[in-house]
């Protein structure tokens, strides 16, 4: 009888690990495996009661949130409202002191370096674009690429015919084609922009981070971003730091306040904008 | 399809960069035995013996100094103290020399001179195998190359950076001066190793013996540029370069900077021990102040001058500085100190790039097509969006302009 439920629950258990989402890029990439991407909530990203503090003062204050997979998110706020700080708890830079930061259901970045959570599927831009200004376009791609960035494989690596196209067609993607080998430090603003988000395409995240990803862009080029971002979110999720109401508009996700280090309203853009307190922090009293 | 490893290697440097090469072999195999050993001494030609040590010993540095530029001009980390490892490399392969004077020493005793002054009845522990030529060249790679992978795991790991790195770096190799120029450490105080006699039983003195240093210093010299030329247009040079240049995000892309960076640190560290050990045969002595601060300050501005970024103007500024320095160390030794400091000022201010950024400058002032036509030039086979991976000396230039 014992021995029934042993096999069942192992039955069980083995046929909860087929239905998984089963991503193989930490395994394949190299570095250190940190386990799949565990999607069986339907959640990729759980932060629960995060607080950091620099010097006494509290940047992030008991902040929960959760993103789910697939979903294209709009975080808002005023200035200091802690939006960089929660990105780099995400993303490894900064610790948090108290809280819990999962990846889906079982990977803790709170443990994790910044390399690691990269190969585990998360990808970053920054609020200023930050690439490689000496390299070229192409070759600020080929470094994103996802693909065995340990050292013995980098001084031996050349690039592959599919890797060549996929690299074309994210550079067709961010219209960068016709400026493939210039130096990516002579690109304009929007171009360079467009090169980080490449390069995070590169990359094929899980889950997308972008601070202020269409600052300095022209309304024509802000367009055209709203329009990849729309087309990205489904096969990835997407949370969007955005000062710019007519971008988190065209993006038309749920929206998220983050006040004083926490979540202050969550909803549509309407809904939010129509909130009392939410009105208050931004024109204050 | 992928291109095969001897493809990309033949292509990481252009095809007048292996011409170059050539012509360097040439000289320094046949050109400066034959001009050494054969041609009567009052030939034009003829080199001295004082002259083939000279350029021995420069050969040495210009390994040095390209090592420094593998880690400061492509990966931007500045190391002044890069004379500790040349200096290791040079005490590893000196004790050797010392084992093999035998008992031809002031004493007449099977241990060292020093070791005699000391009173020690027997070789260190530390010392053991050291009569051993195979054993003597492998500390010389290893031992720089372990106290480097130790300093520069606990220092990249911590994220030490710019100039606190470079003064870390400074004091280390001011510590390391201090420990050697005790007595008691038994390498031989502030007198070093010196007196040396034979290598593998044939005199370190004899013609042959200089040409065959000669000869392997150049071998080795080229040994270096090549794998650097390979190494800098590899994507491992281009994440090297991209550390340097934006390392946050080359964190967030997956790259584990410490690796990276600890490769180059313990492979240029390597370099410079070699480099150390063809350097004490030629000139006869390794002692403590080698791994003076002074020291391993003018490899930087060897590599300043020359240009960073390039391997080609390491060369050229460990040449350039050393011939000047010899030049003036006969002429006016006074002045040198004097002069050494106004080159550096004078290369920061004017030519960041150094003597091969001025060259660049002054090619593509002189005629903006013959610069152009330089790519069109190269063996580039590849399609186009890989012309990248052939990347040679005309780089873009300002690649090592920055820190």
């Amino acid at each position: 009888m014992t021995e029934t439920t042993e096999l069942e629950r192992r039955a069980s258990a083995f046929a909860a690990d087929g239905g998984r989402e089963n991503w193989d890029g930490a395994a394949s990439s190299g570095h250190l495996v940190t386990g799949e991407l565990d999607l069986s909530h339907n959640v990729i990203l759980y932060l629960d009661d995060i607080t950091v503090s620099f010097d006494g003062f509290r940047a992030l204050n008991k902040l929960s949130l959760t993103i789910d997979a697939g979903e294209l998110r709009c975080i808002i706020g005023p200035n200091g409202a802690g939006k960089t700080t929660m990105m780099d708890v995400i993303t490894g830079k900064t610790r948090p002191d108290e809280g819990k930061a999962f990846f889906g259901q079982t990977i803790d970045l709170t443990r994790m370096t910044e390399p690691q959570i990269a190969h585990a599927g998360i990808g970053r831009k920054f609020q200023k674009p930050t690439i490689f200004e000496k390299h070229t376009a192409f070759e600020n791609l080929e470094l994103a690429m996802k693909a065995d960035k340990r050292v013995r494989r980098s001084l031996f690596a050349s690039l592959f015919d599919d890797e060549r196209d996929r690299i074309a067609e994210v550079l067709k993607q961010i219209r960068l084609d016709k400026d493939a080998d210039r130096s990516a430090g002579l690109l304009s603003h929007g171009q360079k922009q467009w090169l980080e988000i490449g390069m995070l395409l590169m990359q094929e995240p899980r889950l997308l981070l972008l601070d202020e990803p269409v600052a300095g862009m022209t309304d024509d080029e802000t367009e055209r971003t709203a329009e990849l971002f729309v087309s990205l979110a489904g096969k990835h999720s997407l949370v969007v730091v955005e000062h710019d109401m007519a971008f988190v508009e065209a993006l038309g996700g749920k929206v998220t306040v983050l006040c004083e280090g926490s979540v202050l309203a969550e909803g549509d853009l309407a809904t939010v904008q129509a909130d009392p307190r939410v009105i208050e922090v931004y024109l204050g009293r | 399809m992928r291109t095969p490893f001897t493809v990309r290697l033949l292509q990481s440097m252009p095809r007048t960069g292996w011409i170059a090469l050539a012509i360097f072999a040439a000289i320094t195999w046949i050109g400066v035995p034959v001009a050494h050993l054969v041609l009567p001494e009052s030939s034009p030609l003829h080199l001295s013996a004082y002259t083939v040590s000279l350029l021995g010993k420069i050969l040495c540095y210009m390994v040095v100094a390209v090592a420094m530029d593998l880690i400061w001009g492509y990966a931007g980390i500045l190391s002044l103290g890069h004379g500790l490892f040349f200096a290791l490399g040079g005490y590893a392969f000196g004790m050797y020399l010392m084992r093999q004077i035998g008992r031809d020493g002031s004493y007449g005793a099977d241990i060292p001179d020093f070791m005699v002054f000391l009173d020690w009845k027997e070789i260190p522990w530390y010392w053991a195998g050291s009569d051993s030529f195979i054993w003597a060249i492998f500390l010389a790679m290893a031992l720089p190359g372990v106290v480097a992978f130790i300093f520069g795991y606990f220092a990249f790991r911590s994220r030490i950076k710019g100039v606190y790195f470079s003064i870390i770096t400074q004091a280390l190799t001011y510590a390391a001066m201090l420990l050697f120029f005790r007595n008691e450490t038994g390498f031989g105080g502030n007198n070093g190793f010196t007196d040396f006699k034979r290598i593998l039983g044939y005199s370190i003195t004899s013609p042959e013996m200089r040409v065959t240093l000669f000869a392997l210093s150049a071998a080795l010299l080229i040994a270096c540029l090549i794998l650097g030329r390979y190494l800098v247009g590899s994507r491992f040079g281009r994440v090297l370069a991209a550390i340097r240049d934006a390392e946050s995000r080359v964190m967030f892309i997956g790259y584990n900077p410490l690796h990276y960076k600890l490769f180059i640190w313990t492979l240029s560290a390597v370099l410079c021990g070699l480099a150390g050990a063809l350097y004490v045969p030629q000139i006869g002595i390794i002692n403590p102040s080698e791994m003076s601060p002074a020291n391993s300050i003018e490899i930087a501005v060897w590599v300043a001058v020359g240009g960073r970024g390039t391997l080609i103007g390491a060369v050229l500024g460990a040449g350039i500085v050393n011939l000047a320095k010899s030049y003036f160390t006969v002429t006016a030794p006074e002045y040198w100190p004097f002069f050494l400091g106004f080159l550096f000022i004078a290369v920061t201010l004017y030519l960041p790039d150094g003597v091969v950024g001025l060259w660049r400058k002054l090619r593509s002032r002189k005629g903006p097509d013959s610069a152009a036509a330089v790519p069109a030039a190269l063996p580039v086979t590849q399609k186009p969006g890989a012309v990248t991976d052939t990347k040679l000396i005309p780089e873009t230039g300002a690649k090592g302009a920055t820190t």
